[in-house]
């Protein structure tokens, strides 16, 4: 794998990882007017997007077992954008309907946040053991390739939730932040899948 | 050395000091913050956070119909607007202040109190004389979930009292236009809005501009804190507000509310940019604008 390929592998793994978690802090405001912001509906929240996560690995490392491609990886990114759209359509409408239907908050808001962000955060957990797969060339360094990895992604966590938590919410509407982490996400998918076409 | 050894004894002294002057009667971590209730001198008081963090609540114990602190005496402007409410719902209980000198104006008045925190509620019945019954209801749940609700079922207010902030913390989704939008629907025709919020900081144009975008027109009054009274049919002039102090000037005198002292912070002065960024539930960093 050259090292542009590489470093594009590796800057998805990051990015993804800041996407998750802008979203899941994000996720907090979407449900505070409804579901108030209580430690329960942060228990709620974080519930739905770790067991989301745990899906998305198991799913991603089987994804990797037939013919893995930067291609395929550049796809997950832009499928987990696409599925995220329906926050910004409908979460208003959706929101409504489970706060008429269940009127205690803590299920509500782990019903309402299922409902929104499961899909979209099966599909970004599939990112990492797929990225994984594309890096590893030997065995003897696939723990190093792991680590790096998991390095990366995780460090675009961390930076995802402190500048969407710090700074992002100062400056744009929760909206334009949805739309502006869509487009960053579809960009570097759409990148992905055309290095493909041209190498190979 | 020296130096060192009279700083030891200040310290040391120091702490004597505060050990004679405020006896600590009771403290708990609540699911929400850590409560602290203690005496000093005359006055029983209520403090969150940390040790000498911002006192929420005083009460007098020799004279204990006394509202201790400024904000609630404006807070009890509230009344100049509407002097005959016939329902009260008020969001956030601290150490009951408002409710209780409420239930001594108005013995008969049905007064709904909302409380994020069920420890507060607690140490509000043991410790300040907060008394629920089907007159005085107190309920535990997020103000803005409250309101939420509530809009469901036909029951409407002619006085709320939002009183859910203090400088350490903000619950954000309680300061954006789509809120107070809600609590104008829990208002009758002539309802009043009395809001405890801000007067220092860059968050008092955010606020002012978001209370102005919902509401029009408002008196504010200000001192240590801002205090914003809302009538929803249009504000009422002085010469009304006026008239309802003098009424009223008999009931609230035990409490120190003078109207001399409070009708001239009345102010309908918007002293805010008019093109302050109003606060929505899509962009509400309330927290980051107190810091600032």
């Amino acid at each position: 794998m050259s090292s542009l390929r590489k470093a594009l592998v590796f800057l998805i793994a990051g990015w993804s990882g800041f996407f998750v978690m802008a979203i899941e802090l994000l996720s907090g405001r979407i449900l505070a007017p409804s579901f108030g912001n209580s430690i329960y509906v942060w228990g709620g929240v974080i519930t739905v997007f770790m067991l989301a996560l745990s899906i998305g690995y198991l799913l991603g490392g089987q994804l990797s077992i037939h013919t893995p491609s930067l291609r395929k990886l550049g796809l997950i990114l832009i499928l987990a954008a696409l599925t995220t759209l329906p926050v910004i359509i409908w979460s208003d409408a959706l929101i409504d309907v489970v706060f008429n239907r269940v009127s205690d908050p803590r299920y509500g808001s782990l019903l309402a946040s299922s409902a929104l962000f499961f899909i979209p955060t099966i599909i970004s957990g599939c990112i990492s053991p797929y990225a994984i797969r594309l890096l590893v060339t030997q065995l003897q360094a696939s723990g190093q390739s792991a680590g790096i990895l998991y390095f990366v992604s995780t460090f675009g966590s961390a930076a995802g939730t402190i500048g969407t938590s710090f700074y992002l919410v100062l400056l744009f509407e929760v909206n334009q932040i949805f739309i502006g982490l869509m487009s960053i996400s579809i960009l570097l998918g759409s990148i992905a899948v055309a290095l493909k076409t041209k190498h190979e | 050395m020296n130096k060192l050894i009279n700083t030891l004894c200040c310290a040391a002294f120091c702490l004597y000091c505060s050990a004679v002057t405020a006896e600590v009667l009771h403290t708990e971590k609540s699911l929400y913050r850590n409560i602290e209730v203690y005496e000093e001198e005359d006055l029983l008081c209520l403090r969150f956070g940390r040790y000498n963090g911002t006192r929420q609540s005083c009460m007098n114990l020799v004279h204990p119909e006394l509202l201790e602190f400024n904000y609630t005496r404006m807070m009890m402007g509230a009344l100049y607007l509407n002097p005959n409410p016939q329902r009260v719902l008020i969001l956030g209980l601290g150490g009951s202040s408002l409710p209780n000198a409420l239930r001594k104006l108005y013995p008969n008045l049905p007064i709904d109190v909302v409380e994020i925190d069920a420890a507060v509620i607690r140490v509000a019945k043991e410790y300040f004389g907060f008394k629920p019954s089907s007159l005085s209801r107190a309920m535990e749940s997020d103000g803005r979930v409250f309101v939420k609700r509530a809009l469901t079922q036909p029951l409407r207010y002619d006085l709320i009292m939002l009183d859910a902030f203090d400088q350490e913390y903000i619950p954000e989704h309680m300061l954006t236009r789509e809120f107070l939008t809600e609590v104008r629907g829990l208002l009758t025709e002539q309802g009043v809005l009395a809001a405890n919020t801000f007067s220092s900081s860059q968050l008092y144009n955010y606020e002012s501009i978001t209370y102005q975008t919902v509401f029009g027109d408002f008196y504010n009054l200000k001192d240590a804190n801002r205090v914003i009274l809302i009538r929803r049919n249009g504000l009422p002039e002085m010469a009304e507000v006026k008239g309802n102090a003098a009424a009223l000037a008999s009931g609230l005198k035990p409490m120190g509310v003078m109207s001399e002292w409070l009708l001239p912070k009345f102010s309908r002065d918007k002293d805010w940019p008019a093109n302050t960024r109003v606060l929505t539930d899509q962009y509400s960093p309330a927290n980051l604008l107190n810091t600032k």
